[in-house]
Parts: structure tokens; sequence; C-alpha cells
């Protein structure tokens, strides 16, 4: 506890070294994240190291770089997954020192996974419920003896759980085993279990993979409309450009652990260290 | 198209109430008529017994994907502690309302091995890994060694107790190595069934609401789990809990079926018999537990009558059971048994490191 009130008050003596990237609608509100000098080392090994960032309410941003730059190791970082080596994380204002992946979630901050995490035996609703479980609420005995409460919370988890698969128009597939669905709806289902969670910024690990074009397009319109209708913030990662460049406000680039850019789109593709870490790669990959 | 999940799934639960009913009824039929022999008869009670024990147990290895191996050790609380309750209430009360002092026997059954199941649960379901199968081995153990050294007599309605030392006043109730002596057998095949129903109503509701989808999200994907804000330590507890009270209960109903019920009932083995119960009959299906415990606890007194073939038919008839519970999926069972044990016997960190 100390040693973490230590870290701080030395990170506040060394300024951050960035501009910020927040967009100018979110300038003069409170940041929903807020990362300095954040870290952590496997065994020796500093798979994020000096990460900063700040993240606007209602910002779409994009987390970009290389395989194994750091960019899941971040998520898990912010999400509690992993505890930081060094920094900090603050969620909506409130330092995150010493929390587990259970309070940043009640904090706000929710997640998909780049290896999909669906409960896959369970039903599509199921699956969305679980994610209200701290929304819509009743007791172990209520449960069991199917109280009043029980009828009433799991009507609203019901109707909850449709309305929000309706944003994908996912509705009807309600009833189906989780498993059972095709890689680009899983992917979506995973959006809609995190939103159930109603978080004030939804990290998403790689949203895209495995769909063909004409579904990332709609996932693209889908985040903005998430984006607008919940009043929250998006931060992605993912190797489309296309979809990055398309619709994230802010880009932040890491490459070994460190972030070697961070700009709009236009800023990040001029970017002469960011193209060499992307040609660099390439050619590694070939030989 | 086919039916939805939830449909099969409400269906599936009311054919095993209908289930157990229509043995129930068939049961009393041939008791009626006298068309079951005597040995059967005295099987009655034990048999609800183990239903119990293997739909428990289901709860926490199959719902809550979490392995016990001291799931008699609970049985054994609740046996003692009903049995002295039973006596208590006798003796202090004049409790002579049969019915009665058995539904509080079996309460008092549950809560203390409820009680065991808190103090077990609190400092091994924080931690990740198979630490609960080890403690709760040792646990079964334990149990069994202090009631083999534990003295409770009842004297003008007060209860004494002593350690290795058989001085005590008034009548014994609990013996030491003896166990259980002079019990009032006040355990009835009714009671029996009554409990079975109580337990698919607490299990299968359970399952069926917002808890019970909380421990199975815990079981399926400890890391999804946590991101969606569910407390794992809260969930596998509640599991692990209920299924002690219930194997308390069943204890309590063990207990007051026998005039003698030694300590050395509640072994390992025992513990790993209701464990036998639950895989054949198939990880995480209640009605397989069902059919498992009963058609394995009746077995060995039918084939009483073919002695010497006993063995080499109880080899075949388990695999039947196996077959019969498992089909149409059977190579999907064993692949989810398979994949359990693979589990079990990879490093539990390994999850994290994928997120
Ligand atoms: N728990 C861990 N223990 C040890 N090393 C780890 C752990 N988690 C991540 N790493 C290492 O950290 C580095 C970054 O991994 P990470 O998964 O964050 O990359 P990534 O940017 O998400 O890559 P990709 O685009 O392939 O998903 C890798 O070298 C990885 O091996
Ligand atoms: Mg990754």
């Amino acid at each position: 506890m100390t040693q973490q009130h230590k870290r701080q008050s030395d990170t506040k003596m060394v300024p951050v070294p960035s501009h910020s990237i927040v967009p100018e609608r979110d300038v003069d509100k409170r940041p929903v994240l807020e990362t300095r000098h954040l870290g952590v080392e496997f065994g020796g090994l500093k798979a994020v190291e000096d990460f900063n960032l700040t993240i606007g309410q209602t910002e779409i941003a994009g987390l970009i770089g290389p395989n194994g730059a750091g960019k899941t190791t971040v998520f898990n970082l912010l999400t509690k997954v992993y505890q930081p080596t060094t920094g900090v994380v603050i969620l909506d204002g409130k330092d995150t020192a010493g929390m587990n992946a259970v309070q940043a979630n009640k904090l706000g901050i929710a997640r998909t996974f780049q290896n999909i995490r669906l409960f896959g035996n369970m039903t599509v609703e199921e699956n969305v419920r679980i994610g209200l479980h701290n929304q819509v609420k009743y007791g172990m005995f209520s449960g069991i003896f199917r109280l009043p409460a029980y009828w009433k919370q799991e009507k609203k988890q019901h109707e909850k759980a449709l309305e929000l698969l309706s944003i994908f128009d996912m509705q009807g597939m309600a009833q189906y085993r989780a498993g059972s669905l095709p890689y680009g709806a899983q992917r979506r289902l995973e959006i809609v279990r995190a939103l159930a969670t109603h978080p004030k910024l939804l990290l998403l690990d790689e949203p895209a993979a495995g769909m063909n074009p004409h579904e990332t397009e709609e996932l693209m319109e889908n985040i903005i409309k998430i984006r607008d209708r919940f009043q929250i913030a998006v931060m992605l990662i993912e190797h489309d450009m296309n979809l990055v460049m398309g619709i994230c406000e802010g880009i932040c680039v890491l490459n070994y652990g460190r972030i070697i850019a961070k700009g709009t789109a236009s800023e990040i593709q001029q970017n002469p260290t960011v193209i060499e870490a992307y040609l660099g790669k390439r050619k590694e990959g070939r030989a | 198209m086919s039916m939805s999940m939830r449909k099969k799934r409400a269906i599936g639960g009311l054919v095993t109430y209908l289930m157990v009913i229509a043995a129930y009824l068939v049961c009393q039929y041939l008791l009626a008529t006298g068309g079951m022999t005597r040995s059967l008869r005295g099987q009655l009670v034990p048999i609800c017994v183990w239903v119990v024990m293997a739909v428990s147990l289901n709860l926490v290895v199959g719902v809550s994907g979490e392995l016990s191996l001291g799931h008699a050790g609970f049985m054994s609380v609740g046996a003692f502690s009903g049995i002295v309750a039973s006596g208590w209430m006798l003796g202090a009360f004049q409790l002579e309302n049969e019915v009665v002092r058995l539904l509080l026997s079996m309460i008092v059954g549950g809560v203390f091995a409820g009680i065991a199941g808190v103090l077990i649960g609190i400092p091994v379901l924080r931690l990740r890994g198979d630490y609960l199968a080890i403690v709760t081995l040792a646990f079964g153990e334990i149990i069994r060694n202090v009631i083999n050294c534990l003295y409770i007599s009842i004297d003008q309605g007060r209860l004494h107790f002593a350690f290795n030392d058989s001085n005590i006043p008034g009548e014994l109730l609990v013996s030491g190595p003896k166990g259980g002596v002079g019990i009032d057998t006040i355990a009835t095949f009714g009671m029996g069934f009554t409990l079975i129903l109580f337990t698919l109503f607490v299990v299968q509701n359970l399952v069926n609401s917002r808890s019970g989808r909380a421990i199975m999200a815990t079981r399926d994907s400890r890391i999804a789990a946590e991101s969606v804000g569910i407390n794992i330590t809260k969930y596998k507890m509640m599991a692990f809990v209920t299924s002690a009270v219930l194997a308390g209960m069943a204890g309590a109903l063990y207990g007051l079926n026998f005039s003698t019920v030694a300590a050395s009932k509640f072994k390992f083995d025992t513990s790993i018999l209701v464990l036998v119960f639950v895989v054949l009959g198939g990880i995480g299906s209640i009605r397989g537990s069902i059919i498992a415990a009963t058609l394995l606890t009746i077995l060995p007194e039918v084939l009483r009558a073919f002695s010497d073939y006993r063995m080499l038919v109880y080899a075949v008839v388990l695999i039947v059971v196996m077959l019969a519970t498992n089909s149409p999926f059977l190579s999907v069972r064993l692949q989810r048994v398979k994949a359990l044990l693979r589990r079990r016997n990879t490093n539990p960190g390994k999850e994290g490191e994928a997120a």
C-alpha cells in the first residue's frame, strides 16, 4: 500500500512525456482512463514499459502494434488480470492499485478476449445474463425458493438481455448454444456480454479477427453506435488497419512493450518510426 | 426447429422429479404387496441417502467444477450430530414424535456439516488449483479420527462430552470407536424420499438461477467470470457449502437408520464410492447420479445369490450403467471427463497466461 503511494508520488515529479490525444469534446471532462508509467515484468522480460495513456469519456481509441508487442498485456493490466510492477492505472478518477479484476469491472471496465472466452455450453441469452450479474440482482434463497424477487428480476434480466442482443440483431439466436455460433457471432456476443456489465470503458481485443469484410464493416458501424448510445469510451486492439484508421480518434502504437507513437490516424500513417516497426517486422517474418 | 435449450432443461428437470416419484410409488406398491425381499427393504433408506450424496457431490464436481474427495466427511458430521441431536431431544425434551425429531435431527446434521463446509471452504476456495481435493481428503480422515476418540453421553437431559475417556455420566450416545450406539432408529423411507425431492428442488432451482449461472461461469472460465464482475470465491463457496449441508442431512438420515454406526463407515472409500456414482452417472448430470447411485447400491444385494460370479456381473453392470446413462453422447461425455482430468493434471496458472 505504502509502496503504491510512493510510486504515485514519484510519478508526479516526472511530467508524462506525451501530448494528450483526447478528442476535443472530452477535453474538459475527467478522462475515463489514465495510466502513468505503467509496466509489468515477467521474470525479467519487460512485457510493457512506461505506458502512459489518457482516454476521454466518449473516445474511440486504438491500440496497435506488431505481434507480441504487448497489446493484450496492456488490457490485462487495465482489467487487473495482472498486477503492474510499476506505475498506476486510474479508472474514472480512482486509483486501481491493489484491486482485483472483479473490482475493476465494478468500477466500469469491461472487455472481450482475443481467444474467445464465452460460456460455450450455455445459451446466448444466459451468457448475456451472466454479464448482467451485478446489474439485475437477487439472492440465492430467492433463486432456490422462487420468491417474488426471482420472478421479477428474471423477467428483467430476460428483457435487458434481449435489448442488448438487439444491438447486433441477435435476439433470434437467444436460445442457441453459445458455442455453436459462427465465429463472428461469438465475437459479437462477447461484446454484448461485456456491455451488459454497464461499463464506462469497453476494451475490445481484436474484435474483427476471423470476420469477413462485410462483417467488419458492420462491426465498425456498431462500435460507433454503441459509443453514441451508451456514451462510453471504447479502446480496441486490431490488426485490420481499415477498421483502426476508419473509426479510432486516437491511436497508440506499441512495439516491444513501449509506446512508439501516439496521434490521429493520419499522423500515425505518416510516422516513420511506425512504418519502420511494421515493415521491419514484416521482413523478419518472411526471413 | 429444435426445442430451445431452456425448454429442454425445464422438461429434463421435470422428468427427473417424475422418475423419482414413480420409483417411490413402485416401491410402495411392492412393499404393500409383499413383493420386496427383506434385504432389499433394508436398502431403501440407504438408497435414498446415497442418491442425495451423489446429487449433492455433483453440485461441487459437475456444476462448480471442483474436485472434492471428502464428501463422506460431511456425511459423518451430519450423522453424528444428528444422532446426538435426536438423543438429546428425546432425553431433554421427551420429544416422542419421531417424524418431527427426525426432521429436526436432519436439520441439525445439515447445519453442522454446513459449518464444517464454511470452515474448510474459506481458506481453500480462495486458492486456484487442486487444493480442495487435498484438503477435503484430509478433512475426511481427520473427522473420522476425531469421532473415533469422541464420547458423548446424556444424563438427565444434559449432554456430556469427553475425549478418549468413556467415564462420563449417563447413557452413551457416541462411544469412541464403536461410534453411535443405542440409536433410536427413526429413519423412514418416506423421509428419504422427501429428502431426495428436497435435494432435487434445491440443486435444480439453484442451477437455474442467477447464482447457479454464476457458479457455472466460474467453472467454465475463471477469467471471463471475473471480467464480468463475478466473485469466484463467493460462488464456489455457495456450491460447496450447499453440497455439504445436503450431505449432512443425508448423513443424519443414515445415522438414524441403524442401531449402531461407527465412524469407520465414513472413510475415504466412501467418498470415492460417491464420486464413482457421479462419474458413472455423468459429471453434471443429476438424473445420471440418481440412477447410478440407486443401481450400484442395490446391485451387491441382488448379486448375493450368484456369489461366485458376483464381481464379474458387477463389472458388466458397471459398464452397462455407464453406457445407459451416457449414450448417445458417450464419446462427448468421455471427452469431458478426459478434459476434466487433463485440466486437473496441468498447471492451473496456465489460463492466466493465455488471457
Ligand atoms: N503471463 C505471462 N508470462 C510470461 N510472459 C508473458 C505473459 N503474458 C504475456 N507475456 C509475453 O509478453 C509479450 C507480449 O504479449 P501480448 O500477448 O501482450 O502480445 P500482443 O501484442 O497482444 O500480441 P498479438 O498481436 O500476437 O496478440 C509476449 O512476449 C508474451 O510472451
Ligand atoms: Mg494479443
